[in-house]
């Protein structure tokens, strides 16, 4: 055995990146329930590929065939209904996963000096992440895959200048047709997760360089022992790679239930009018996006047309998901964690995450005057967690940050 | 062999040179992938025009028809929805049809069509593309009572329009509903996608003087 590893450590290094990674990597010992989410997100990446993989030997990527043969899937094939059930309801499990670890780094001030590039790594994996998640639903070719794609394309359409042109060679045909259907199976399935692929290796490696922060905000690696190994540092393998077991296993049966009881969730998973075919002629009565794309098509409706072009909502729903990028830059605080923040930030996340929620709520809803007037109130509120900011973060006072973590 | 000088202006100048050379080469390669996603031929011949009967239509009533993957809606307007088209100018964004992109040059007028009784337009919303509805009724409770004189109305986004396919004041949609080219091959036949002889088209309709 040791002869064999001797043979493949002169050749590869096997035992070193074992160690660096896994056995002799210090990780903060003071982990809590957030910490969950990174090793589920890459659970879900690898159920949606594994999932992704059957599902494309029974799909037909063929305007003519598609619904046809998801229904195949779901009636003729053994146990197709089951696959598919678990990667549509992975899509969604994967944003929750995705909003909760992303909000984590919200809390504890992970995006901060020097886990910058962490941040923004994992920021381009979240939009990539919805560009995955948008063409993988028009693969079905329902009512609402077809609607849907109809109106986040015309966004390119608004594009001044180029706009029409754009949306043509974007289609392949002069609307959303075959063409388009085919080549967003062939991104959905080769290029998108490729690139998903090597974003998560990245945003790992980033990680793996300047180690994870804790919900106490304290850089272990300012602490430590004569051997050079953080004291309040524990190796992630055995010790974390456990507890995310346990947490594997709370997920999965919570995704169970999901998957066997409600797997539509009463259209919040699975839009019920994406069970009729797309029909170019008729538009479905109500028609919304996905609940985790909801929040930016509500900046998009809530920006009135200005100029004869609807291009100002496109400009704003865009801003609202880059602007995530400069937070790093934007929190001027001393402080990473919660715990230690002044009471304005505190108030101000608050606020953020209503608004978000709130966003996120009404582009499930028909447009109503009051509707509107919230959508406007609360796009406000959401640039404004941003904007202010760098004065939000410098007011207040801030409590003592401790030398050690605390293991609460 | 003499001393070798390392001359390392020469050799900036050569990779920068060769980097350059490069980039040009990879542009070239990459025309032929990206022009991959234009309409193919065969999605251009299935663009071409198309021929509509409507013999049948009556007055209020409405067909739809797939003109390059869009929704078509031909309508045959009577003299009440015709007379109503008038009252509306300050409800509209545009009621003259200014914007020139909106419509061919010779369906700039207050009908925005060719024959004031038969409506052609592109059933595709201009604010992000679904297809509004058809409400022709007058009064409707739900989109402003006694001021809606019949017109269609976006579930998506709410943009309602006029039996013209005028854009109302306040919608999402920024501009008016796209009028195709077509032609009238007779008094029963049109022909969407291709717009008139330049004989066909009756002098006061090239004047614009018609509002």
């Amino acid at each position: 055995m040791d002869n064999n590893k001797n043979w493949i450590d002169q050749r590869f290094p096997l035992t070193k990146v074992w160690n660096e990674h896994l056995a002799e990597y210090y990780t903060p010992r003071n982990f809590n329930f957030w910490y969950f989410f990174g090793s589920l997100a890459i659970l879900m990446l690898v159920m949606q590929i594994v999932t992704g993989i059957f599902l494309a030997m029974h799909f037909k990527p063929d305007a003519a065939t598609a619904f046809a043969s998801v229904e195949y899937i779901m009636r003729d094939v053994s146990w197709g209904w089951l696959i598919r059930y678990l990667h549509s309801t992975g899509a969604s499990a994967f944003f929750i996963v995705i909003y909760l670890h992303m909000y984590r780094g919200l809390l504890y001030g992970s995006y901060k000096s020097p886990r910058e590039l962490i941040w923004i790594l994992g920021m381009v994996l979240y939009i990539a992440l919805m560009a995955e998640a948008f063409m993988g639903y028009v693969l079905p070719w329902g009512q609402m895959s077809y609607w849907g794609a109809q109106v986040i394309i015309s966004l390119f359409g608004s594009v001044p200048y180029i706009g029409h042109d754009l949306l043509i060679w974007i289609l392949g045909d002069y609307a959303v047709g075959d063409p388009a259907l085919n080549r967003f199976f062939s991104l959905h399935v080769i290029a998108l997760p490729l690139i998903l692929a090597v974003l998560v290796f990245l945003h790992i490696v980033a990680l793996h360089t300047v180690g994870s922060n804790n919900p106490d905000g304290v850089e272990i690696k300012s602490n430590k022992d004569k051997d050079g190994i953080p004291k309040d540092g524990i190796p992630f393998h055995p010790y974390y790679s456990v507890k995310d077991i346990v947490g594997v296993v709370v997920f999965l049966m919570l995704f169970s239930a999901v998957v066997f009881f409600a797997p539509t969730l009463n259209g919040y998973f699975l839009e019920s009018a994406n069970f009729v075919e797309a029909n170019p002629l008729k538009t479905p009565d109500h028609i919304a996006p996905l609940w985790y794309l909801t929040p930016f098509y509500s900046v998009l409706r809530a920006i009135p047309p200005m100029f004869g072009s609807q291009f100002p909502g496109v400009i704003g729903m865009f801003s609202a998901l880059l602007i995530l990028l400069a937070l790093p830059w934007l929190d001027r605080s001393k402080v990473k964690s919660i715990r230690y923040r002044s009471a304005p930030y505190k108030y101000a996340l608050g606020i953020f995450v209503l608004s978000f929620v709130y966003l996120g709520y009404l582009g499930m809803q028909p447009v109503t005057p009051t509707n509107a007037l919230l959508a406007r109130i609360f796009t406000a509120t959401y640039f404004g967690f941003f904007i202010l900011m760098p004065w939000f973060t410098s007011i207040g006072k801030t409590k003592q940050v401790p030398e050690r973590v605390t293991g609460k | 062999m003499s001393e070798q000088v390392i001359d390392l202006k020469k050799r900036r100048f050569l990779t920068q040179a060769t980097s350059v050379v490069g980039a040009v080469g990879v542009g070239f390669v990459a025309m032929p992938f990206l022009s991959t996603w234009n309409p193919s031929a065969r999605a251009k011949a299935a663009g071409a025009p198309i021929e509509v009967n409507i013999s049948k239509l009556e007055p209020g009533q409405l067909v739809r028809v797939l003109w390059r993957k869009k929704p078509v809606w031909i309508f045959r307007r009577d003299k009440t929805t015709i007379a109503n088209l008038t009252g509306l100018k300050n409800l509209l964004t545009d009621p003259d049809s200014a914007n020139s992109s909106q419509q061919p040059e010779y369906t700039k007028n207050l009908y925005r069509s060719i024959n004031p009784d038969v409506a052609v337009i592109v059933g595709v919303c201009t604010h992000l593309g679904c297809s509004p509805t058809y409400r022709p009724e007058l009064g409707a409770a739900d989109l402003g009572g006694d001021t809606w004189k019949g017109g269609f109305y976006c579930p998506c986004h709410g943009s309602k329009f006029d039996l013209a396919g005028r854009v109302y004041k306040g919608a999402p949609a920024p501009t008016n509903l796209v009028i195709p080219p077509y032609r009238f091959m007779s008094d029963s036949v049109i022909k969407i996608g291709i717009s008139p002889k330049e004989h066909e088209i009756k002098p006061i309709f090239k004047s614009n003087k018609l509002t």
